[in-house]
């Protein structure tokens, strides 16, 4: 019934819409307007480019205000404050520039409308503005790419050989964590050892791998850079982490990396934004099939001591797996016994990077 | 006599003048009272102008389908707590206990892309601009092939039937994102969207490459070979340089994306590893290792990026020449003009890795092609300032299509600013894949290639169809678009800068996005009115074919060629001889001219009064 309802309505909306429509031509055709080159409706157009031009400039203003505190994720990482104060510069010579232009743009359209007996100037060309305004954008640009051009450098550069290392791996629709134990050596991993309890396919006949734990939730120490090391075992994917201002893929087929250095504690941000709720949080941000919009990991930021802790709590995957690990044995075993001399040479450093 | 002859030989015989300025006897019987069947006039047809309009036509069919899924996808991203049952009708299984199914989400996001960008802004756009124009304004009697042209747009039809069927199979549309970045579209293990879906995807792509290609071979060839005498390069109007070049873009661009959909079609069906390597999924680790997922998107963005400008370049050239003639002014700068489409056209070519700052593309390639990206915001600045100066002490007529053009105008500079801060890597690990692309996008080809479109339509309707669309409608319809298009897309910038990623079906399962549900509201509330508004340009566009105010010959005292022709122009466009052309495409308020315009086709002879010193030479 009440569709029936809406459906009647609308019908004779557009009657009533139909109706104005043909009055409106019929009327414009007895006042001759239809004859006339310019008539009324130019002013018109005219004036509601400059309404347009101050209404719609003041909404923009006050929504841009009304929003700004909404916009801003708030920052936790050092790089993360020098691309945010070069956002903002560039928002700023950009916004100037918008403003500027539509000012033209609509200032222009209303103050030379057309006006009987006026003739436009003709003007076809001139040089010397032309060289102004191709210089002036590239100067600006030149500037822009610099500045971005050194911060770009300084971020995608090498890691400082101290860092964190922790490795992500996307898959759907979860991010798995992987920290390298005390050798602070990510062991050897393989796809094709992919199971339900493998879920990192640890090729644990590599010993570097024997201490490397997994995690649920990210932990990181503050102050100190972390290494990212991202790999995805099925499609793309994208680890995103706003608070950071850290963004990188995860390939397939293809490690990547990416190292930031975190400046705030989750308990100091909790403080902050005065929400004892609050968490980092990865994103995945690269579309990767139904459940792309949940794939969430949780981000702690620790106290170094703290983190410390932590990280002596973990227990390596290997121990927590002895099935896992004793299929390996029985392969190594094999190999061993095959080739006697060369695990003797092999365990050396090993022992030497667990101490 | 030729009256009598079928229409291929007509064509054919007319396009066949390429000395233009002679009389020919047997032209001057040429007009639109000789008998043609139904098929060949209306269907199958070799005349530019018949095709220009089919194409037209399926672009719009194709824009209002493209609209409606956004509608869609913008209820669940404004309502993401709420159920849709009453969609149910529509969507059928798509919709699971009420609630939209997030695989039929992504498809419904890559099927707007796809839809938009290829079917409506380069066959629709350029496709009808092109065609319809590039005879008309160089002075040729149709295509130097018509037959091609058929087949151009024939093989758009086939592509488009094939990409709407597969709407409607069982485990839905390609749903990978219009970029179907392998493996996600390699795999249908992946989602269901990358089985048939993907596979009507890939094999109507392809038809609709060698529909562009047709076209874009006919395109160059006609503007090379076919001009009339006088129309040399320098004498072109803008529009047809920016036809000419956007069809040098896509023949140079499109092949690549055909080798890309086909190693994908080699990967999905006949166990190639080109982009697949390392993968466990479902269960099961699959045999391929050494390809590379991210080659495939240095291939899609070779085409991706220049497709863009193939977008966007016809809109401006169009814009150029509405924006010149209802200020009654020469457009500013004709060569820099020319100048800044070539330097676009070459630079697009050299900065598709900006799509790939953060896929673990090598950082120095990172930085070479930032600064690349930066450059081209050059040439794009020198249009806009020029644009400007040909508003400057002009005497502007708004008509619907000028205030497309000017509003045209303000989206390009609204969304071309936001590139730059993309096109910067450093900032661009911020930005990439969130909403403040997806605006930047929207606003910088998007709408304001939609505008380029409607302010064509607006001003060429009268020499398509030898009517006017009606202006009242014409100005409910702009100012309807343009304040919605800011209501839509200048708050996604917001949501944007907050990190919102994009092809997410809801935020509600992040603290980090939950800060804009009103705001996300209001953007989908904004979007849907604004695509109710296109209808108003639908009613107009079919009510006015056949019951709009009768043009004149030339009804925006224009100066290009097209408006020296019949008020709906027969085959072979003249029914005499082709003009030949004495002057460039913007003398308008010269002074000492009698009239405000002085077309084309006017010798200096005839316009002593107004010739300027070095033109003296030349009376």
């Amino acid at each position: 019934m009440t569709t029936l309802g809406i459906l009647l309505v609308l019908a004779l909306l557009l009657v009533v819409f139909g109706l104005l429509f043909r009055l409106q031509i019929l009327t414009s055709i007895f006042s001759g307007s239809t004859n006339r080159e310019v008539g009324v409706s130019n002013r018109v157009n005219a004036i509601l480019f400059i309404i347009f031009m101050i209404v719609g400039g003041a909404a923009f203003a006050w929504s841009f205000v009304d929003n700004y505190d909404k916009m801003n994720p708030p920052i936790a990482s050092v790089h993360g404050h020098a691309t945010e104060r070069m956002f903002w510069t560039t928002m700023i010579i950009l916004g100037i520039v918008f403003t500027l232009t539509h000012i033209l743009l609509f200032v222009y359209s209303y103050k030379y409308q057309h006006k009987e007996g006026r003739r436009a100037f003709f003007f076809p060309h001139n040089n010397k503005i032309e060289i102004i305004w191709t210089l002036i954008p590239a100067v600006v640009m030149a500037g822009l790419v610099f500045a971005g051009w050194k911060e770009w450098s300084r971020i995608t550069g090498p890691a400082p050989k101290d860092a964190v290392v922790l490795e992500v791996m996307g898959k759907q629709f979860n991010w798995l964590v992987r920290y390298p134990g005390r050798d602070q050596k990510l062991g050897m991993v393989n796809y094709r050892l992919i199971d339900a309890t493998n879920e990192f396919g640890f090729d644990l006949s590599d010993q570097s791998g024997l201490d490397d734990f997994v995690a649920p939730e990210i932990h990181v120490p503050k102050g100190h850079p972390v290494l990212l090391r991202i790999r995805s075992r099925d499609v793309l994917h994208a680890v995103y982490m706003p608070h950071f201002r850290v963004q990188m893929y995860a390939v397939p087929g293809m490690p990547t990396k990416f190292w930031f250095t975190p400046t705030k504690s989750t308990d100091e941000m909790r403080a902050q934004t005065g929400n004892p709720k609050f968490n980092y949080e990865l994103a995945c941000n690269q579309i990767c099939g139904r459940g792309h919009f949940a794939m969430k990991l949780n981000i702690v930021v620790d106290e170094p001591d703290d983190y410390v802790a932590w990280f002596s709590q973990q227990k390596s995957f290997s121990e927590q797996n002895p099935d896992v690990l004793a299929s390996f044995k029985q392969k190594t075993n094999k190999l061993a016994s095959k080739e006697a001399t060369i695990p003797a040479a092999a365990v050396v450093p090993a022992a030497k990077a667990s101490l | 006599m030729a009256a009598n002859l079928p229409n291929q030989a007509q064509v054919q015989g007319g396009a066949g003048v390429t000395e233009p300025g002679i009389s020919h006897n047997e032209h001057t019987h040429h007009d639109e009272h000789h008998e043609q069947g139904f098929l060949s006039k209306y269907v199958f047809s070799t005349d530019h102008k018949t095709i220009a309009k089919q194409f037209l036509i399926t672009g719009m069919l194709w824009a209002i389908v493209g609209g409606t899924l956004s509608s869609l996808f913008r209820l669940q991203l404004g309502w993401p707590e709420s159920t849709f049952e009453w969609l149910q009708p529509l969507l059928g299984k798509w919709i699971e206990a009420g609630k939209l199914n997030p695989e039929f989400y992504l498809a419904l996001v890559t099927m707007h892309g796809t839809i938009m960008v290829f079917f409506v802004l380069t066959a629709g756009l350029s496709g009808t601009f092109s065609n319809f124009l590039i005879p008309l304004q160089i002075g040729a009697r149709d295509m130097a092939s018509g037959f091609m042209n058929m087949l151009s747009y024939w093989f758009f039809f086939i592509s488009s039937v094939i990409m709407f069927v597969s709407l409607f199979i069982e485990t839905g549309p390609a749903a990978a994102g219009w970029t179907i970045y392998p493996p996600l579209s390699a795999l249908p293990q992946a989602i269901p969207g990358s089985g048939a879906g993907m596979t009507l995807w890939l094999v109507s792509m392809a038809l609709f490459i060698v529909s562009q290609l047709l076209g874009g071979v006919n395109y160059i060839t006609t503007v090379i070979n076919l001009r009339t005498q006088g129309m040399s390069m320098s004498k072109l109007p803008l529009t047809i340089w920016a036809f000419f070049l956007t069809a040098i873009l896509g023949l140079l661009a499109f092949p690549v994306l055909f080798s890309a959909a086909l190693l994908l079609i080699f990967d999905r069906s006949f166990g190639t590893s080109f982009f697949l390597s390392d993968i466990y999924i479902a269960g099961q680790a699959l045999p391929n290792t050494g390809g590379s997922p991210i080659l495939f998107q240095h291939l899609f963005w070779f085409l991706g990026h220049p497709e863009v400008y193939i977008v966007i370049m016809p809109a401006m050239g169009m814009v150029s020449e509405i924006l010149a003639t209802n200020s009654r002014k020469p457009i500013f700068g004709y060569r820099a003009m020319i100048g800044s489409l070539l330097g676009i056209s070459l630079l697009s070519f050299v900065v598709w890795a900006h799509h790939m700052f953060v896929t673990g593309m090598n950082p120095f390639l990172g930085s070479v092609f930032m600064f690349l990206t930066l450059i081209i915001a050059v040439p794009s600045a020198v249009k806009t300032f020029n644009w400007l100066a040909t508003l400057w002490r002009g005497n502007i007529r708004f008509t619907a299509a000028m205030l497309f053009s000017i509003g045209f105008v303000s989206l390009f500079i609204a969304g071309g600013l936001t590139g730059i801060v993309l096109g910067n890597a450093a900032l661009d690990i911020q930005m990439h894949n969130t909403y403040f692309v997806v605006a930047h996008f929207h606003l910088v080809m998007g709408s304001s290639a939609f505008f380029g479109l409607f302010a064509g339509v607006y001003h060429w309707f009268p020499k398509m169809f030898g009517r006017h669309l009606d202006e009242k409608l014409g100005y409910v319809h702009f100012w309807l678009t343009f304040i919605g298009v800011y209501l839509v897309f200048l708050p996604m910038h917001y949501v944007g800068i907050a990190g919102f990623p994009r092809r997410y079906y809801a935020w509600t399962g992040f603290d980090t996005f939950s800060q804009f549900a009103n705001l996300n509201k209001f953007i989908s509330v904004a979007a849907i009115l604004a695509f109710f508004a296109q209808f108003v340009f639908v009613f107009n566009f079919f009510y006015s074919i056949f019951r709009g105010r009768r043009a004149s010959e030339n009804p925006w005292r224009s100066t290009t060629l097209e408006w020296t022709t019949p008020v709906v122009p027969g085959h072979g466009n003249w029914p005499g001889a082709i003009p030949a052309v004495h002057r460039w495409p913007y003398d308008y308020s010269k002074p000492g001219a009698a009239d405000d315009f002085i077309p084309q086709n006017v010798p200096y002879s005839q316009t002593q009064s107004s010739n300027l010193p070095y033109e003296k030479e030349m009376e």
